[in-house]
């Protein structure tokens, strides 16, 4: 714990109290408006508010399309994160030699992080369209599959699923190799002399050693696939078909706003607060345990 | 002599080069609409004209995103205490604005402004849908559209088939199974597939909706679309997805792109498709309308009417409101709804309009745009067939189209998927009603 | 070259070409004509209606107004966020003060609320304040966020007591010591939460959706979405690819020019 260095009776306050202000007003008050709405049953308009306690909650947990969209996001979610971190982490690994152009290499792979979900949700969109699509039509010659992602629930899936790690590979990318580079040259060359196969290496020593990487990565892209891919959904598959895209985000945007159901997606809001606070708690103690000043 | 002629050329010079009168800048009207493209256009069009023909009030129309978006713009401005004066809500959002208290019901606007509009000269199924139990329009009708059939030539002609729509359900499959055969890729296929083959399917054959008279009579609570007849259609459509002659294109008015892109053969949606199928298949394709297709042993009914009306909200000022209502008056007169209904393609709303667009000639240049109006005049009106009027209505409609998609997939059976859709509409109704209770 | 290096060289290669193929793809899209798009074999050459399809693009929906507006939201949110998180963290660092660690947990918890969250509840607070369908409206909300805040004060941490002691000793109050000493160390973390912040300022989807109803208000990204074919418009991709590459280029360019600071700082938020 560092000792505090400069004493000022009302700098400090003056300082923190832009964020503060603000915090205040965007976060704090819509948090508890949240809260306090999730307990009522609203009227779109707002002349109508009665007070049911817990009763939008319980109505959520009675819903069996509740669990299946929880389901959905997290399903979804962990495929974006394995699969993305999976392909990034072994192209890395094969990557990983002392080449000329590195960063060159690196801002050729990291440029698809500046490209909204939406956007990128559109482009694939259209890769994947069943009339005019360049995929259909190579998929065409190999199989007469209708690829309809209007009707098909697993299709849509892969659409998003696929988009979504396109989105984030050279992101992952671009760590997984920062990560291997800064390993010492000295501790896998001693690994070696003792004997140890380069896969072995890899499992015994070098992917430790990347957990912190790893660990980062992990929660930066279950994020993402939780709550930033609701522009990739609501440009493409807007929830469908039947509600195999829907994960929770959307859902809960969806009943507020199409559904003017106000407590009942303040609810689910609420849930997500809830599943935030706790990936954040762990995050957050993970990190601060590993750092050492 | 030279004074009074200098005032004269003053006065003159004055009107002729317009310069307004800057004792009183006119009132201006803020008019919230859901209408893009071409429909849009044509919005812009009559607040122009309106604007152009008075010199006390402005009508601003302003595009506010899609009818969900343009609701709940109006829903923020209205919490907000800044709500615009006409807003464009769609027909699934009636129950929510009659409900809400947040509304100048237009007959009263009209009746307090002493302003006489022959509300009888109001086409019957408009009037039957958006007034009270006492006959009174709540809200103004703007532009209403029901269902019909088109067809492409092109691809009937194809399959050896003659060039006549089908009127059965039957005749449609057995046509679809020729245009498949023939290599038509979409054969048959629907846009909004709640209006068309669920609400509008079951009062076409005088089934009905939900309980309470499908809303009239009060707050339905209960969905009753899985009934034998509804059973029946969703079985035929479900078969018909199974055997590839039926494509399911998406929720709401996806499917119009299959129909636009000249790749279906038989294809239901609203008759206000008109004008953007017009545009589209110029120097591409040709097609064809008809009335919508019956299911046999079933009673006749008749097809119901879609769109949206014009609602005032409460929370402006006398003079703006004096504005709207002369704005209302124009909107209803038979000159303008004529131009209206012309030009767009939706029904026209009053008699004297549509006598007006027969008399003028416009339906023998124009003969798909009367499809819609001979297939109303030849239904029968019954208690089923006034309109379905629901709260929660756009939830509960996307409750529908998600399980339709899952019978359509073959993950659900017709009966099953239809007794899911009701379980979850009632619960949807139930929410809506208990808060009004 | 070794085998190893080669292998190296090929990996990487295939994995561009792989990540640069749909948008690639796109932007062949938006050089054809519309009988192309819809034409099939799909075809992998660029076509000769370029000018054609972006200034077709650029008009229908606006995309001057648009592109103009996602810059100042990009831009506000960048450097607002750059300012008050900076102080605030120079605060809570280099200060002792009653009530410091409340409002060290009131700045944090906000890390565990993302916008999609609280968003309906956000937009009453919005329309409140009458901030529907304006600037204020569309930025300041997206400024509520500690990342910026604990990327500085991790940085901060790290810098030995010793600078403090030394500025004090030398008579330097604490504004001048952020001024001359802190600022200047901190110009890398402050690139690299800037390129951070202008791409998620720009590509931030759900929140100018909501807030904003006029097609003069809204931002890039949102504002294409009526150029997508869906229903019964005319299947224009091309025109559509056409406004999707204009509205990537500006966050993908910042990225590309200050990808060095932007990769320095990612490593450093994550110890």
């Amino acid at each position: 714990m560092r000792r505090a260095v400069f004493r000022n009776p009302w700098l400090p306050y003056a300082l923190v109290a832009p964020q503060i202000v603000i915090t205040i007003v965007f976060f704090f008050w819509p948090a508890f408006d949240s809260l306090r709405l999730s307990l009522y049953r609203a009227s779109p308009f707002g002349d109508r508010l009665i007070f049911i306690g817990g009763g939008n909650f319980a109505r959520l947990f009675g819903d069996p399309a509740y669990f299946r969209s929880a389901a959905t996001s997290l399903g979804f979610s962990l495929v974006v994160t394995v699969g993305g971190l999976a392909v990034a982490l072994l192209l890395a690994s094969l990557a990983n030699a002392k080449i000329r152009g590195l960063a060159l290499y690196r801002t050729l792979l990291l440029w698809p992080y500046g490209i909204a979900p939406a956007v990128a949700g559109v482009i694939w969109l259209f890769v994947f369209h069943p009339s005019f699509g360049v995929l259909p039509y190579l998929l065409s010659f190999v199989t007469t599959y209708q690829f309809n992602w209007f009707l098909k629930g697993w299709v849509a899936l892969a659409l998003i699923v696929i988009a979504a790690i396109w989105k984030q590979f050279g992101y992952n990318l671009a760590f997984y190799l920062a990560g291997l580079q800064a390993i010492p040259g000295s501790v896998l060359e001693a690994a070696s002399v003792d004997g140890a196969g380069s896969i072995r290496r890899f499992f015994a020593i070098t992917f430790p050693l990347l957990s912190p990487v790893t660990f980062f990565l992990f929660t930066l892209n279950m994020t993402f696939a939780f709550f930033e891919t609701f522009g990739l959904i609501h440009a493409v598959t807007q929830g469908g078909p039947g509600d195999a895209t829907s994960i929770l985000v959307y859902r809960a945007w969806k009943d507020g706003f199409d559904g003017l159901q106000l407590g009942y997606s303040a609810a689910q809001s609420v849930i997500l607060m809830l599943l935030v606070i706790a990936l954040t708690a762990v995050q957050f103690r993970y990190a601060e345990k590993k750092v050492t000043y | 002599m030279t004074r009074s002629a200098l005032s004269v050329l003053i006065a003159a010079a004055i009107l002729l080069t317009g310069v307004p009168s800057t004792s009183r800048a006119a009132t201006e009207i803020q008019f919230w609409h859901a209408m893009t493209a071409v429909l849009g256009e044509r919005v812009s069009d009559i607040a122009n004209k309106f604007n152009a023909s008075q010199s006390e009030y402005v009508v601003k129309a302003v595009h506010k995103g899609s009818y969900p978006e343009t609701l709940n713009a109006a829903i923020a401005a209205y919490r907000a205490k800044q709500p615009p004066h006409i807003v464009q809500v769609f027909d699934v959002g009636t129950q929510t604005m009659l409900s809400s208290g947040a509304v100048y019901p237009v007959y009263q606007l009209m009746k307090d402004h002493s302003i006489a509009i022959d509300w009888n000269d109001v086409i019957s199924p408009v009037r039957g849908y958006y007034s009270t139990t006492g006959g009174n329009l709540y809200s103004m009708p703007f532009n209403s559209s029901t269902p019909i059939l088109y067809y492409n030539k092109d691809h009937f002609k194809k399959a050896g088939l003659p060039d006549k729509p089908p009127a059965t359900w039957d005749a449609v499959e057995s046509m679809a199974k020729k245009l498949k055969a023939a290599g038509v890729k979409c054969p048959f296929s629907s846009a909004w597939p709640s209006w068309v083959l669920v609400e509008n399917m079951h009062a076409y054959h005088d089934q009905p909706f939900a309980d309470n008279r499908n809303g009239f009579d009060g707050l339905a609570t209960t969905l009753k679309i899985n009934g034998p007849f509804g059973v029946k259609m969703m079985e035929q459509l479900s078969r018909g997805a199974k055997e590839s002659w039926f494509t399911y294109g998406g929720r709401l008015n996806k499917a119009e792109a299959l129909m636009t892109a000249g790749e279906c053969g038989i294809f239901t949606t609203s008759s206000a498709y008109i004008g953007n199928l017009t545009r589209a298949s110029e120097g591409k394709f040709t097609w064809g309308t008809g009335p919508l297709p019956r299911l046999a042993g079933f009673p006749q009914g008749n097809s119901i009417i879609g769109g949206a009306t014009l609602w005032v909200m409460r929370g402006g000022k006398p003079e703006e409101y004096k504005g709207v209502a002369q704005f209302f008056k124009y909107l209803a007169s038979t000159e303008n709804q004529a131009w209206w209904a012309g030009v767009t393609g939706y029904l026209p709303l009053t008699n004297s309009a549509a006598k007006a667009l027969e008399a003028s000639g416009h339906y023998v240049k124009n003969p798909n745009q009367k499809t819609a109006i001979v297939q109303m005049n030849a239904g029968k009106t019954t208690p089923n067939g006034q309109g379905i009027r629901l709260g929660n209505f756009n939830s509960v409609r996307d409750t529908i189209e998600e399980q339709m998609e899952n019978i359509f997939s073959g993950s659900k059976t017709p009966k099953q998927g239809l007794d899911d859709a009701v379980a979850k509409g009632n619960d949807i109704l139930k929410e809506f009603a208990a808060l009004y209770r | 070259m070794s085998r190893g290096s080669a292998l190296a060289h090929g990996i990487l290669v295939a994995s561009i070409v792989l990540v640069a193929f749909p948008l690639y793809y796109a932007f062949v899209i938006s050089t054809q004509s519309l009988d192309q798009v819809t034409s099939l074999p799909p075809k992998l050459a660029p076509s000769t209606h370029l000018v054609q399809n972006y200034a077709d693009a650029w008009a229908r929906v606006g995309m001057g107004r648009l592109l103009l507006n996602s810059a100042i939201v990009a831009l506000a949110v960048a450097l607002g966020k750059i300012v008050i998180s900076l102080l605030s963290a120079f605060a809570i660092v280099y200060f002792d003060f009653r009530g410091k660690q409340l409002i060290f947990w009131m700045i944090f918890i906000t890390l565990m609320l993302p916008v999609p969250v609280r968003i309906v509840s956000t937009y009453q607070v919005v329309s409140v304040l009458g901030w529907v369908d304006t600037y204020w409206g569309l930025t300041v909300p997206l400024m509520a966020s500690a990342t910026g805040t604990f990327l500085f004060r991790q940085y901060y941490r790290t810098i030995p007591d010793s600078l403090a002691e030394a500025a004090q000793l030398d008579g330097a109050g604490p504004l001048r010591f952020l001024w001359s000493i802190l600022l200047p160390l901190s110009t890398a973390n402050i690139a690299a939460l800037f390129v951070i912040l202008f791409v998620y300022g720009w590509n931030e989807y759900l929140w100018p959706l909501m807030v904003t109803n006029s097609q003069e208000m809204r931002t890039a990204v949102i504002g294409i979405d009526s150029l997508i074919p869906r229903t019964s418009q005319l299947p224009e991709w091309n025109v559509a690819m056409a406004a999707a590459m204009m509205v990537l280029l500006p966050p993908v360019a910042v990225i590309v020019v200050m990808q060095r600071w932007f990769v320095k700082g990612l490593i450093e938020t994550e110890k």
